[in-house]
């Protein structure tokens, strides 16, 4: 780069960069803006419990997880509603049955999500770590009980340091024990979806158990409570993909927990001034810690917004708690972006582009997972030309091709395929073996197709053709499919 | 590196670099640390139980470790239970493969079906090489999933050309050997206007006399068909069996197939053998009805 142009290009560097007017030739982190905030690391967070709205709403969003352990046992004509029968290779939801052949939805379905979370983390942060993660859904309940267990966090913490005794023993044991207890439960759900719920309790009792689901579900339920008893905010802060991830996808405009710089500094505590003293030029936050306390992953939100916040919004809540108290407006920290606090006003939530984009790839996603659930027939046929030889000399001077035919029968009846072929040639004839084909509900027959065409009526080296299956005790159910006549060049 | 360090109290470790660049002192938690170790501890572990020394022993055997365990023998072994699967799993249609006649086995629809299934490896490893992949001929090779059959299209005569095998025969210059150059022009003439459907035409009356001199209808038949299957090829179809060029079709007729003076091949004539698989094939007498119903399947069995 030439002189000019750097210098052209640090005159715009400061105009419109955020670190204008920054010294940046000092590769010091604190003169280019950049704080090192701490991360907690001096063991277990206790944090304190407050009522709020924010608390409110995580409650309502985590029973959402009360459906895991309610949906094995849904029944629906006659078998478990929800099933993902590995060994038939069918997944069952109410009355659908989606084979492999469907699992593009699945593919769309995921898709949709994937958006859902970049969408919602865009405008709000970490919506999902925040409220619906299972990961803090699971924590949190654990930590209620250990609440109601051992007490407010002065008194864990005083516990966790007390040596081993009796009266410790007494409380910690029943505490780890509903957390195993939790933890079972949680990986028999997971494992009731792969297999039939009532018979895996059945099984259960009779010591039946393969070793196969005895591993998943020991290594699940111990590793639940591992990750939720234990390991709590280490997930967020050490390993989790997720929490990178979602940080790198808020920008100025993700509205975020925000402590009010402006409103709360200089902090400091109240006092009652003395007669003659001067009344200190003090700003909204008493410096009382609260935030910090109720915070699940040992955050101070006043120094920013930072990488261990999982947004849950409890500092929200004990926050505006205290303003009330001591009479002042609510919201010293408050969900808000980083373009408010330089003054200028966030634009309409249809008008920023990354929103717009990722609610185009939902509404795609979400049309086809509607398209491929209203077309879903259930029947559904491939036809695999064969490839060696492509096509034969017959000995009346016919050319033959030959199909096999793969008919997927999705449908709960048996049926019975037949097969017919459409073209425009007269003196066309074909076999098929079998001439009926049935296929058993969930699996897929196949039968041989060969058609043969006098070479002399082929105008092209390929033609199309169409073969029609239909269910001949259920004539309504029929597919057609293209396929191609292939023949040798014409002399 | 300076040697002066600025901040003494923060707690690193006294490397600095460009003047501020510090390594810092901050130990993960406790037991964090002590899985670290325990992973330690497990390679030395490892490094004993399992064949990691890539050495070999006196006997030129790789060391095994403790366990004597390796990947190869987990591998046999795990193999060894999916064929004994597979083996008792399929015995029942195997023992129905070896008593049932192949035109039987053609008739059970389930058998066939397991027939086939087996047969694809089969056929492509002793079959395909001169009969191509799917059975779609190769030069000089008959195409096995066209209808026109030399032996015969039906499954048991199928099963009898694999077993014991076909010789082409076929004199040259005639079953007597007699035919002059501008004879065999003639009847070469005659046999391409038969397959077109033109025989009785005038123009080719010469070639059909020499079709009843050179006795050719002894084998093809009297009017290029052979009465029966006995390897004579049909003249009045469309499907040839070396070649549809007029001067290997003439080639053939003035040297023949399989032709031997003095024990040696002559030259030019066409070498048309196959071998019998009963001898060729392993387990040859549930294996050659298995690859006759797969080769009747092709495209072309009756
Ligand atoms: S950071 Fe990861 S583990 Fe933590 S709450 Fe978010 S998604 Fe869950
Ligand atoms: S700083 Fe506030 S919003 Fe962030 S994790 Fe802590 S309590 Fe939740």
């Amino acid at each position: 780069m030439s002189e000019k142009q750097s210098e052209t290009a640090s005159k715009s560097g400061t105009d419109h960069s955020v670190l204008g007017g920054v010294e940046t030739s000092n590769k010091n982190l604190e003169n280019i803006g950049v704080e090192l905030l701490p991360v907690h690391t001096g063991g277990t967070v206790h944090a304190k419990r407050i009522p709020g709205t924010f608390r409110k709403i995580k409650w309502i969003l985590a029973s959402f997880w009360l459906i895991l352990f309610v949906g094995p046992y849904l029944r629906w004509d006659g078998h478990q509603a929800i099933l993902w029968d590995l060994a038939n290779r069918q997944f069952h939801f109410f009355g659908l049955t989606i084979l492999p052949q469907d699992i593009w939805i699945l593919a769309m379905i995921l898709l949709f999500f994937a958006l859902l979370l970049a969408a919602s983390t865009a405008v709000a942060g970490r919506l999902w770590c925040g409220y619906f993660c299972f990961h803090t859904v699971w924590t949190d309940v654990f930590t209620w009980l250990e609440e109601k267990f051992e007490g407010q966090p002065n008194k864990r913490q005083k516990l966790d340091q007390a040596p081993m005794s009796l009266e410790k023993l007494k409380v910690k044991i029943p505490k780890h024990l509903i957390w195993l207890l939790i933890g079972f439960a949680t990986s028999f759900s997971f494992v009731a979806y792969f297999t039939d719920a009532i018979d895996l309790w059945a099984r259960l009792f009779a010591f039946e158990w393969g070793s196969v689901e005895t591993t998943i579900v020991v290594v699940l339920g111990l590793s639940t409570y591992f990750f939720a008893g234990f390991l709590r905010e280490q997930t967020c802060i050490g390993f989790c993909p997720y929490a990178r991830i979602q940080g790198a996808m808020i920008d100025t405009q993700t509205v975020v927990p925000t402590y009010d710089q402006d409103r709360g500094e200089p902090r400091g505590r109240m006092r009652r001034v003395k007669p003659g003293e001067e009344a200190p030029d003090l700003g909204d936050c008493i410096d009382c810690n609260l935030c910090v306390a109720v915070c699940p992953t040992g955050v101070d939100i006043r120094l920013g917004q930072q990488f261990g916040c999982i947004t849950c919004g409890l500092c929200i809540d004990a926050c505006d708690s205290v303003m009330d108290k001591i009479k002042k407006p609510r919201g010293l920290i408050r969900y808000a972006s980083l373009q408010e606090f330089t003054g200028k006003k966030l634009p309409a939530i249809w008008k920023r582009p990354r929103v717009i984009v990722y609610s185009a790839i939902m509404t795609f996603a979400a049309g086809a997972i509607l398209y491929g659930l209203a077309t879903m027939s259930p029947i559904d046929v491939k036809a695999l030309h064969e490839r060696s030889p492509l096509f034969v000399q017959m000995s009346n001077g016919s050319i033959q091709n030959k199909w096999t035919l793969k008919v997927v029968n999705k449908g709960a009846e048996v049926m019975q395929a037949k097969i017919t072929i459409g073209s425009e040639f007269q003196n066309m004839e074909y076999d098929v073996s079998p001439a009926v084909l049935s296929v058993q509900p969930g699996t897929v027959g196949s039968a041989t197709l060969l058609v043969r065409i006098p070479r002399r009526d082929l105008t092209e080296a390929n033609t199309p053709i169409d073969i029609m299956v239909e269910d001949v005790n259920n004539p309504q159910i029929k597919t057609t499919y293209n396929s191609v006549f292939i023949g040798p060049k014409p002399r | 590196m300076a040697n002066h360090n600025p901040w003494p109290d923060e707690g690193n470790t006294g490397h600095i670099w460009d003047e501020d660049l510090r390594e810092l002192d901050n130990p993960p938690p406790l037991w964090w640390m002590l899985s670290f170790y325990a992973g330690f501890i497990m390679i030395i572990f490892y490094t004993l139980y399992y064949p990691v020394i890539p050495l070999t022993d006196k006997t030129g055997e790789f060391t095994k470790g403790m366990a004597g365990w390796t990947a190869i023998e987990e591998y046999n072994e795990d193999f060894k239970v999916l064929k004994d699967w597979r083996v008792a799993k399929f015995a029942d249609k195997e023992e129905q493969l070896a008593a049932m006649s192949v035109a039987d086995i053609l008739k059970d629809d389930e058998l066939r079906q397991y027939a086939v299934a087996t047969s694809k490896v089969l056929f492509g490893d002793y079959c395909a090489a001169c009969h191509g992949a799917g059975g779609a001929g190769n030069p000089n090779f008959p195409v096995l999933a066209d209808d026109d059959w030399l032996w015969g299209g039906q499954v048991a005569q199928i099963e009898a050309s694999i077993k014991n095998g076909r010789i082409g025969n076929m004199p040259a210059r005639g079953m007597m050997g007699n035919l002059s150059d501008e004879e065999i022009d003639n009847v070469t003439d005659y046999v391409i206007a038969l397959s077109e459907g033109k025989g009785s035409d005038p123009q080719f009356a010469a070639g059909k006399a020499v079709y009843a001199k050179g006795m050719c209808l002894a084998c093809h038949g009297p009017a290029g068909k052979p009465l029966a299957p006995a390897g004579a090829a049909n003249l009045t179809d469309q499907v040839w069996r070396f070649s549809s060029d007029r001067d290997a079709i003439r080639n053939v007729i003035a040297n023949g197939v399989n032709v031997k003076k003095n024990g040696e091949y002559i030259e030019g004539t066409r070498q048309a053998i196959m071998p019998a698989f009963k001898e060729r094939l392993p387990n040859a007498d549930v294996n050659v009805k298995r690859l006759a119903v797969y080769i009747h399947q092709l495209g072309g069995g009756q």
